[in-house]
């Protein structure tokens, strides 16, 4: 049995300049910060970020990592505006591939099946289309000729998703009530890293949760980290929600290099 | 009634939004706009699922009746069978949206949330739109940024935009924006003067107010705890 076990730098350690990195959850859920903290700590860069974006990405567009962000929106729900991504799209720092969520989902889904893209109707005509002259459309070899937008396979080389328990071989288990696209990122990645609340025994994730929970398997992931609290401070339920009086003060420093230097001292530290 | 809130009638004219949809989703992104689909489930729609914003559809006493992971709500709304209430930065006359950015996508003076589900949503099913502040800088000639498409643009059904100040449809020849309601209180000439492009006017009436019952509903069962006038 392979015991998959690293620690958070093991996981940065394998990560290299200039990678495509998707990171799971969604908005302020259940993000993988403490695989994101190794990230700030680490001299990686010009990275490619691929989110349903939230602090994960205002955090490594911040710190000057981030050199695309492949996205559909970046939100901190309760916070709506994320506002370090907000600062890094408004002074040209970043280069921003802006998708509907959903052709996002299907990029995912494309690499995860092999596929060079996959098709759908979301995006026609809008301004998606214009920003994003990679896109391109197909026509239904059927006898409807529908044009449809054919999304192209969003392949990573590196996934890093939270999830509530994993055992040591990288069988994992979600907890609360969405999975997000978790499993979809593990599947369109060549590399694919877990962090955890707690490692625990596969006997014992019955005692949890039904067998609907044990969604990401050993077979789509290479390592697990054991990180307590390590998506706060997003939410993990049902672990723990979100703490909004840490979200709040981390939105309350952009713009403030000093408050953020303070703020990130602290958040790395803990 | 003479007490009747402004954001109780918006809270109704959202709840109008949905008549005649049956046993779809209905989404809502606002405090308003989610009273008004709670509202028409428990009075005269009460076929329409309805989220508790996470991943559960939730009847009207709270009970779990479904999951509905963001995966499902995907599959749901390119589907169809949903129409959503989303927030609207600005709107055009044809109902194009935008929530991405203000200027230039490249570089933008500000950016927004992203395009987020708009583009998918327009061109699959029905949307609506909630718009807290109606002005010319939100009712524009044209948007900075299409996310969501409009009736010009192929979309499915753009159905009403409801304002702090009335409500609007697209019943014009070329689906164009007519006012079709005011709230009361609020003149025909203030809303013109609000709206930053050419608006059908035509026979507008008043909002019509929140019935005894649907108020009772409101502010006894829905939302006792008044988020609709803190939002």
């Amino acid at each position: 049995m392979t015991d998959k076990r690293l620690t958070a730098d093991d996981v940065v350690a394998e990560l290299a300049d200039g990678m495509t990195i998707g990171i799971g959850g969604w908005a302020s859920r259940r993000k993988p910060m403490a695989l994101v903290k190794a990230i700030l700590r680490s001299n990686l860069k010009d990275l490619t970020i691929v989110s349903y974006g939230g602090p994960d990405v205002g955090m490594l567009c911040a710190s000057g990592q981030a050199k695309k962000v492949v996205y559909g929106f970046v939100s901190m729900d309760t916070v709506p505006l994320e506002p370090h991504f907000r600062i890094a799209r408004q002074t040209g720092a970043i280069e921003a591939v802006e998708l509907d969520e959903g052709i996002l989902q299907w990029g995912l889904y494309a690499a995860a099946l092999r596929l060079p893209f996959l098709p759908t109707r979301a995006g026609l005509h809008s301004d998606v289309m214009r920003i994003n002259p990679q896109l391109r459309t197909v026509v239904s070899p059927y006898d409807d000729a529908e044009e449809l937008v054919a999304v192209p396979a969003i392949h990573l080389d590196a996934a890093l998703v939270h999830l509530n328990r994993a055992d040591e071989r990288g069988n994992t288990q979600f907890l609360g009530p969405d999975l997000y696209f978790d499993d979809l990122f593990c599947m369109a990645a060549a590399r694919r890293f877990v962090s955890c609340e707690r490692v625990v025994a596969a006997r014992d994730f019955a005692s949890e949760g039904s067998i609907h929970t044990l969604r990401v398997h050993r077979g789509m992931v290479d390592g697990v980290v054991e990180a307590p609290g390590g998506a706060r401070f997003t939410s993990c339920v049902p672990d723990y929600d979100r703490d909004e009086v840490v979200q709040s003060a981390y939105a309350a420093t952009a713009g403030d290099p000093d408050a953020y230097g303070q703020f990130m001292e602290r958040y790395l530290g803990e | 009634m003479s007490d009747v809130t402004r954001n109780e009638i918006c809270v109704t004219a959202c709840a109008d939004a949905f008549r005649g949809d049956g046993e779809i989703m209905a989404s809502a992104m606002g405090v308003v706009p989610m009273l008004g689909a709670r509202l028409a489930r428990a009075t005269f729609a009460p076929d329409l699922l309805v989220s508790d914003g996470e991943a559960t559809f939730v009847d009207g006493d709270g009970t779990a009746e479904g999951w509905i992971p963001f995966r499902s709500v995907f599959d749901t709304l390119w589907s169809g069978r949903r129409h959503v209430i989303m927030g609207a930065t600005q709107v055009d006359r044809f109902g194009n949206q935008n929530i991405a950015c203000i200027g230039d996508w490249a570089r933008p003076k500000a950016q927004l949330l992203g395009v987020r589900g708009a583009p998918g949503n327009t061109i699959n099913h029905t949307t609506s739109y909630w718009v807290p502040n109606h002005g010319t800088r939100v009712f524009v000639p044209a948007v900075d940024f299409v996310s969501g498409i409009g009736w010009d643009r192929g979309a499915v059904e753009i159905r009403v935009v409801v304002s702090n100040l009335g409500v609007f449809d697209f019943d014009t020849p070329d689906h164009s924006m007519r006012l079709r309601s005011h709230h009361p209180g609020v003149s025909v000439a203030e809303i013109v003067d609000a709206t930053g492009f050419e608006l059908a006017v035509g026979d507008a009436v008043e909002t019509r107010a929140p019935t005894d019952e649907e108020l009772r509903l409101i502010r006894d069962v829905l939302d006792p705890t008044g988020t609709r006038d803190a939002a």
